[in-house]
């Protein structure tokens, strides 16, 4: 569908691109939904908790690299976002686990 | 005799005005930044809610059995399971599963009014921000829906008991007939301090649809603050993210 439309002033405006986007968002919907079923099936316990988290991080991934582009910025960007979020993820873990979260 | 003379200083490593440090504009690199300065608040937030919840006791019998009790942190899927207009009817987490779907979807729409954004196509951004803008508010009242519930609390018969045996009628900052005091206090601040969030996004949000429709952006020759807005609409979005991991999943 590699129409262009035209706007009354004659502007050329180029078709959608919205493939990824919505790939994006099955990937998304189907994690959630397997969320679900875990929550639904697996008794609750260390592992759970584990899948959870990983889950979640991967959802984040998608949301952050797709939707908001960080994949497309320059690598000094992606490091400067990246870097203080992964020290406070360290710092998370860090202090639950010290504080007897186990 | 002309010579060219290089400049002391080569031309990349000079921040003059019109130069783009890490190739993004300044809006959007404060932007970032922002989020950045949000998720150590968030995470503030989250590591409470772990040192509280693992300092109090968990329940450890069977889950069919699980009652609420002051002296033990409560199970979410026993206190996230109503749905609206159908009063008794045991629905663990699916409302929760609904706002999550509602909020993700409206992150869809606004990355393709992004896209649009970047076609200089009006009429598209008009059209999805105005879906997000939906999605938002059916977020918020939602939201509004679980508080009014959770405040409300549950049936005298199952709740929770108070130092004087009698049932705890309804949900506050000092008493929970959930569980412990805290579980509602954390409940009330993480997805409150959230839902604020949500909030101003939907009146940023408002304000970009306003702009693009009154052609602000197209006179300006480019829908960059679509796309900085989104940044923070998808910032939100990735915190419900957590919220619903780790308030109502674990």
């Amino acid at each position: 569908m590699a129409l262009q439309t035209q706007t009354t002033e004659g502007k050329v405006i180029a078709p959608a691109q919205t493939a990824a986007i919505w790939k994006t968002f099955w990937i998304l919907l189907i994690l959630t939904g397997i969320e679900f079923a875990i929550a639904f099936t697996m008794p609750n316990n260390h592992y759970r908790v584990a899948i959870f988290s990983t889950m979640t991080i991967v959802k984040a991934f998608f949301i952050v690299g797709e939707f908001m582009h960080l994949k497309n910025e320059v690598k000094i960007l992606i490091w400067a976002v990246l870097f203080p979020v992964i020290t406070i993820a360290w710092l998370l873990v860090a202090l639950l686990l010290e504080g007897g979260a186990h | 005799m002309s010579e060219i003379h290089a400049p002391a200083v080569p031309e990349n490593l000079t921040w003059t005005g019109g130069s783009e440090p890490m190739k993004a504009s300044y809006g959007k690199l404060m932007m970032w930044f922002f989020l950045l300065s949000d998720t150590f608040t968030f995470s503030a937030l989250l590591v409470t809610y772990g040192m509280i919840r693992f300092s109090n006791n968990a329940y450890t019998g069977a889950f069919e059995k699980f009652y609420f009790s002051t002296t033990h942190w409560p199970v979410p899927d026993k206190v996230f399971s109503a749905l609206p207009f159908l009063h008794g009817v045991q629905a663990p987490l699916i409302f929760v599963g609904i706002m999550t779907f509602i909020l993700i979807f409206s992150s869809v729409t606004m990355v393709l009014a992004v896209e649009a954004g970047h076609r200089g196509d009006r009429a598209d951004v008009e059209k999805w921000m105005l879906w997000t803008i939906l999605g938002g508010f059916t977020f918020l009242g939602s939201q509004a829906w679980e508080w009014s519930h959770f405040i409300h609390g549950p049936e005298l018969a199952l709740a929770a008991k108070d130092a004087t045996g009698n049932a705890i009628d309804g949900a506050n900052l000092v008493r929970n007939p959930y569980g412990p005091p805290a579980f509602a206090d954390l409940f009330f601040f993480i997805t409150g301090f959230h839902g604020t969030h949500v909030f101003s996004g939907v009146i940023l949000n408002i304000l970009i649809f306003f702009n693009a429709a009154t052609g602000v952006y197209e006179r300006r020759g480019h829908y960059e603050m679509v796309e900085k807005v989104g940044l923070y609409w998808h910032f939100v979005d990735l915190v419900w993210v957590f919220v619903f991991t780790f308030f109502y999943l674990v």
